[in-house]
């Protein structure tokens, strides 16, 4: 806005020839050129390496292409066929809703609680904080997959376990069934850091309202219920849409447990997976580019949906 | 882990809520220890199983080896065609590469956003801070075709050059809010003295911002080590392989033979990482609970 401005009183001042005209643009310059110049580099990256590239895939998403040779407009063939012919994306949704039904609830009541445990002065919480925390640090490498693959092959630790109380468990990570729980089981392993966001919460809560509920009776259950809960609320929203999120996206466990199928029959088919498969298994870079952008719709219904609803319940002081 | 670090986020806890008897702190004590163990269990046998004889490995779901024999961390380093310790210099180069530019062009751009007047600068912002909500997932193909077609694939370009361009957006955010704590005054009085934009953003913004600039640096390393999907689609070649890509070739290719050298090669692939989180506990936490980030 400033530059226009700017813009119009100089030029009105300049009638009389060059000399006025470059020293507009030297003050111009002066005022908003170094700005420019910092922001350079991501101002590079966002033209070449967001904008750009989201709209290429926009006009992907409606060809078909396979790196080899040029796109090929087919219309909406490739968002019709996923919607209508497409067996693998309606397993790959129900995966993944799944895995983020199960594994953001979960993880969150875990935390909370967990987190509420920690709270009340419990002796030496920067050790527990730190064990907790721990898993959530190395969660995401491959070397854990690989570990939980090994935990609960038909072989592996758990039902090594449960063999010393005489149960005979079956192989999870092979089992359509239970598949899905190993990386549930994983994702819930790494609550350590919505547990720290919760810590943090817990501690912006004012300690002369519980002394005024406990002055007035008020049990622990029902400080809890009505001032701990409700005071929270804005970050639990917090750490449930962030949560989420990240499940939609999560790839990496899959992806080493499944060795990169998402079998047992796409019990593991995450969407990210079968993104993945489409677009360098395949190369069916045209499709892969419209699950993509049906992957980014998603979020953002669901984020939206998270932001109106929230309304009812997350509480704000003001 | 150190004393320091336990008072400094611990202090005002004392709640009226946490007043409990001898028995209930106890009861409350058992079932964090049993947690911990719980969560810990995992890992340590996975370390024990590494340095265990093979024939013990599933035998035993006993923390405590009866031998201690690290062989199988010489046949896993040796495991596949290429040794992992080519695979660890290639994540070290990744991640220091990246690290350097997510803390060089982040701060260059946080800088502008949070100190100097141009025009568009809240608009910039706001698209800056719709950026974060993006799914790389939208970018990737176009990316990948773009790469290719420069010759970058199964090389470290596609990995490293985006972070010299800032493209890790959340690191500006987080660098904002810490630049925006830092008294104008200073900046006014250098630019009093005759400083441009430059000497004040080398002289006095980012000395004050070392612990800011540490913990980007650290979550830098840190994700960029344990990274997969980006070295699974950019390095095909054995010898650009990262160590995440090497742990899994290695998963597929010996899954049932070696489980020693893959635990062997597991436990080393989260030193590195280990490390941060012991000398860095504070600044990880800190970074966490004051902006949200998820891991």
């Amino acid at each position: 806005m400033a530059a226009v401005q700017d813009t119009a009183v100089v030029v009105g001042a300049g009638a009389n020839g060059r000399p006025a005209a470059q020293g507009r643009w030297a003050s111009i310059w002066a005022k908003h050129g170094a700005g420019y110049m910092f922001l350079l580099p991501w101002l590079i990256g966002f033209f070449g390496l967001t904008l750009g590239p989201a709209v290429a895939s926009l006009y992907l998403s409606f060809t078909s292409f396979d790196l080899i040779r040029a796109p090929e407009w087919v219309g909406t063939a490739n968002y019709v066929r996923i919607a209508t012919a497409d067996p693998k994306f309606a397993a790959a949704m129900q995966v993944t809703f799944l895995y983020v039904m199960l594994s953001v609830p979960f993880k969150l009541t875990f935390a909370l609680l967990v987190a509420i445990l920690l709270d009340r002065g419990v002796r030496g919480l920067t050790v527990y904080r730190a064990i907790f925390y721990l898993p959530s640090l190395l969660g995401g490498s491959v070397a854990i997959a690989v570990l939980w693959r090994q935990l609960f092959a038909g072989d592996g630790l758990i039902n090594s376990l449960l063999a010393q109380f005489g149960i005979e468990g079956p192989s999870w990570i092979s089992h359509p069934d239970y598949s899905i729980w190993t990386l549930v089981v994983l994702s819930v392993w790494q609550f350590g850091s919505p547990m720290i966001i919760f810590l943090a919460g817990l501690r912006q809560i004012p300690t002369d309202m519980y002394e005024a509920a406990s002055l007035d009776g008020a049990s622990k259950f029902r400080q809890f219920c009505k001032i701990t809960l409700p005071l929270l609320t804005p970050v639990i929203f917090f750490n449930a849409v962030v949560q989420t999120i990240d499940a939609f996206k999560a790839f990496t466990p899959a992806f080493i447990i499944s060795g990169g199928t998402g079998g047992p029959i796409n019990s593991t088919l995450f969407y990210t997976l079968y993104l993945y498969q489409e677009a360098f298994g395949n190369f069916r870079m045209g499709y892969a580019s419209a699950l993509a952008w049906i992957l980014v719709v998603i979020i953002a219904l669901f984020t939206a949906f998270s932001f109106v609803t929230s309304r009812y319940w997350v509480h704000y002081d003001d | 882990m150190t004393d320091a670090t336990m008072s400094s986020v611990t202090a005002p806890s004392s709640a009226p809520l946490g007043r409990r008897g001898p028995l209930g702190s106890v009861l409350v004590h058992a079932g964090l220890v049993a947690a911990s163990i719980a969560m810990l269990y995992p890992l340590l046998w996975m370390i024990s199983a590494s340095v265990r004889p093979e024939d013990e490995i599933f035998a035993s779901t006993s923390l405590w080896p009866s031998s201690i024999d690290f062989a199988s961390y010489l046949r896993g380093w040796f495991g596949l065609d290429v040794s992992f310790g080519r695979f660890f210099w290639n994540s070290l180069v990744v991640s220091v590469l990246t690290v350097i530019g997510n803390v060089v062009a982040c701060s260059l751009a946080a800088y502008a956003f949070a100190r100097l007047r141009f025009a568009g600068r809240n608009f910039w912002f706001a698209i800056m801070l719709g950026t974060l909500m993006i799914p790389y997932h939208v970018t990737l193909i176009p990316q990948y075709v773009l790469f290719l077609n420069l010759g970058w694939v199964n090389t470290f370009l596609p990995l490293v050059v985006p972070k010299f361009l800032a493209s890790d957006a959340f690191f500006i955010f987080l660098m904002v809010q810490f630049f925006r704590g830092i008294p104008r005054e200073l900046d006014e009085a250098a630019m009093m003295d005759g400083c441009g934009p430059w000497r004040i953003y080398w002289k006095i913004m980012l000395p004050l911002s070392l612990p800011v600039l540490a913990t980007a640096a650290i979550f830098s390393f840190i994700w960029t080590w344990d990274d997969f999907f980006g070295p699974l689609i950019y390095l095909n070649d054995m010898n650009t392989y990262t160590i995440q890509l090497g742990l899994r070739t290695f998963v597929d290719s010996s899954s049932t033979s070696d489980w020693g050298g893959l635990f062997a090669m597991s436990t080393l692939s989260l030193v590195p990482v280990f490390f941060f989180f012991l000398f860095f506990q504070r600044l990880l936490i800190e970074g966490i609970a004051t902006t949200g980030m998820k891991r």
